[in-house]
């Protein structure tokens, strides 16, 4: 065996695979930056398209402290961004809990057998079903069966459903990649399961699950199909009231049941608009969209740079 | 043969004095010696499945002797540190897993299968293969298993902190940086960290699985120190692949194989007169 092994060796090049390797390494790498070329040219290229289109109402402060308005050069993304920050904002406190609570259960407390493996499948499954379809859910349960109106609430109920699989996802992926030695260290002296998880696991998670959260929340930021099912209005020109108030308790949840509008909607709403100019504000609300997307993603990355220097 | 057989074969005869007349023999299978001093733990006919229904552990009976160093030695996969993880229910994370026998806590005579796995983890401290601080400061690591108790008093942590370093001879090297990140520490010194966490809630048994297996060997022999210091103070189990380990820190050393107890005997006897010939094959590294 050793003297055929010996045969089969002896008449290699070593050089020649060497140079073969490196050439296709070689070739990869064009082909990689090539894509990449094309793919961040397009982004910076539309970007920069509405940005120069949406230019004039960009330069205007007028345009952020504005409502929408019938005369285009007077028209203002204030009810849109407000809007856009309380639906947020509501969705953020229903799917967060909600997702990080149903992620640290399935991956933690629940037995692994054919019934949990059908709820991750499904689980799964509605990360994938088109947002349309939880505009008409919300649209049937919560406008029409419940009776809640096209109110704010019922915007930022939608859209938590919509990111919750997002959020379940990547939270049981934050937490699956915790070390086991973490785990038995604390089980190991003595933890129970919630000392164990409250104390290390979810701590330890946390820089996971907060980029997942952000990340949901601006897929959801964006959402426009639900929020148009649910018969949102594009023409809003009052804002919600003040979630802060002059009297006592001070504090008022009369806003959840405003009517309200989105930038994506607010966007829609002027894009469908004959006159040009109204092309401009919608250019310009796009870029303040973006903007808001990419602040969000900025803030998920700084989480996780931070979570990994410490 | 059962322990029952097994404990027929030396009534009456002082271990040692026959231990000196015997030598190994082809035949014996097995051997065991009753040790004299107070026992801290028995372990009657245990076995142990894994949840995929592989038996990990046949049949194995050996006492803890109190306050001793007891090694557990074998090759890979023999179900020495299975056996270890028995002690403190650390199977129970997973699922399916299925004990049989027991492992009784004396003089209580508890039968820590029965009880509840958390009871028994604040009981049974554990030391594991690799180093694994948590990733907080090395006062808080300290005062991990004591938090989980629910005792928060600054005094009392502060003592204790002292105490269990000194014991883990780590205090003169961190006594001024009691606040840095654990994990900013050597390896060795992480592992004498895990020792401390372990020892500052005064367990009743101490398992030590492979402590030295990723360290050098400086490491190595600042953790066998301790170890030795901790031997008449500490019910102490350790497993290692490493022979001469054993021989250095153990009072009394248990040769398994293929989840089976083959020898249990004093480290001396077991190392330099086995009884068993499958103990001297592998002692002498003719096997494993």
């Amino acid at each position: 065996m050793n003297t055929l092994s010996e045969n089969v060796l002896s008449g290699i090049d070593y050089a020649s695979i060497s140079r073969k390797n490196r050439s296709r390494d070689i070739i990869f790498a064009s082909l990689g930056i090539f894509v990449l070329f094309i793919a961040i040219t397009t982004l910076v290229a539309l970007f920069l398209d509405l940005a120069m289109r949406g230019a004039p109402r960009l330069a205007d402060p007028d345009f952020y402290t504005s409502f929408p308005s019938r005369r285009p050069l007077d028209a203002g993304i204030l009810s849109a961004w407000v809007g856009t920050i309380m639906v947020m904002v509501v969705t953020a406190v229903v799917a967060v809990p909600l997702g990080v609570a149903a992620g640290l259960y399935l991956e933690e407390y629940a037995k692994k057998n054919w019934f949990t493996d059908v709820i991750e499948i499904n689980v799964s499954n509605l990360a994938g079903v088109p947002s349309i379809v939880y505009g008409l859910l919300a649209l049937g349960l919560f406008v029409q069966t419940f009776g809640m109106g096209e109110t704010v609430l019922v915007a930022g109920l939608v859209l938590a459903l919509l990111i919750l699989p997002i959020i379940i996802v990547s939270t049981r992926e934050a937490i699956r990649s915790i070390p086991s030695e973490l785990r038995e260290a604390a089980y190991g002296l003595g933890a129970n399961q919630w000392q164990t998880m409250s104390m290390y696991i979810i701590p330890a998670a946390k820089p996971g699950i907060i980029t997942g959260a952000i990340v949901g929340l601006s897929r959801a930021i964006g959402e426009t199909a639900p929020i148009i099912t649910i018969g949102a209005l594009s023409f809003i020109a009052f804002l919600p009231q003040s979630p802060i108030t002059g009297d006592f308790p001070f504090i008022s949840f009369e806003w959840l049941n405003s009517g309200f509008t989105v930038m994506p909607i607010q966007m829609f709403g002027w894009v469908s608009r004959p006159q040009a100019d109204f092309q401009i504000t919608a250019a310009a609300a796009g870029v303040v969209l973006i903007i808001m997307t990419l602040a969000m993603n900025a803030l998920a990355i700084y989480i996780r740079y931070r979570a990994r220097k410490s | 043969m059962s322990a029952n057989e097994m404990a027929e074969n030396r009534i009456g005869q002082p271990a040692k004095m026959r231990a000196q007349s015997e030598r190994p023999s082809e035949t014996r299978e097995h051997w065991y010696l009753e040790p004299e001093g107070t026992l801290r733990a028995r372990v009657s006919n245990l076995k142990f499945w894994y949840g995929d229904g592989t038996q990990a552990i046949d049949d194995v009976s050996m006492p803890l002797v109190d306050k001793q160093v007891t090694a557990l030695i074998g090759p890979s996969g023999c179900g020495k540190s299975t056996f270890l993880r028995c002690f403190n229910r650390m199977h129970d994370l997973y699922q399916g897993v299925k004990y049989s026998g027991s492992i009784k806590l004396l003089p209580e005579d508890e039968n820590l299968i029965d009880l509840d796995p958390n009871i028994v983890r604040m009981r049974v401290g554990m030391v594991f293969q690799k180093p694994n601080p948590f990733p907080k400061s090395i006062y808080e690591n300290v005062i991990a298993g004591l938090k989980i108790r629910g005792i928060s008093k600054r005094g009392v942590l502060d003592e204790i902190v002292e105490t269990s370093l000194r014991q883990a001879a780590l205090w003169d090297e961190v006594k001024d940086r009691l606040d840095q990140p654990a994990l900013s520490m050597s390896g060795g010194q992480q592992q004498r960290l895990c020792i401390a966490r372990a020892l500052a809630v005064q367990p009743e048994i101490l398992l030590l699985d492979e402590p030295t297996s990723a360290l050098d060997p400086i490491a190595t022999a600042k953790i066998e120190d301790l170890i030795n210091q901790l031997s008449g103070k500490v019910t102490v189990l350790i497993v290692t692949h490493n022979m001469q380990q054993a021989a250095r820190i153990s009072n009394y050393t248990s040769y398994m194989y293929l989840g089976k107890l083959i020898e249990y005997n004093e480290t001396d006897s077991l190392f330099t007169r086995p009884m068993c010939q499958r103990t001297e094959d592998y002692i002498t590294g003719r096997f494993g």
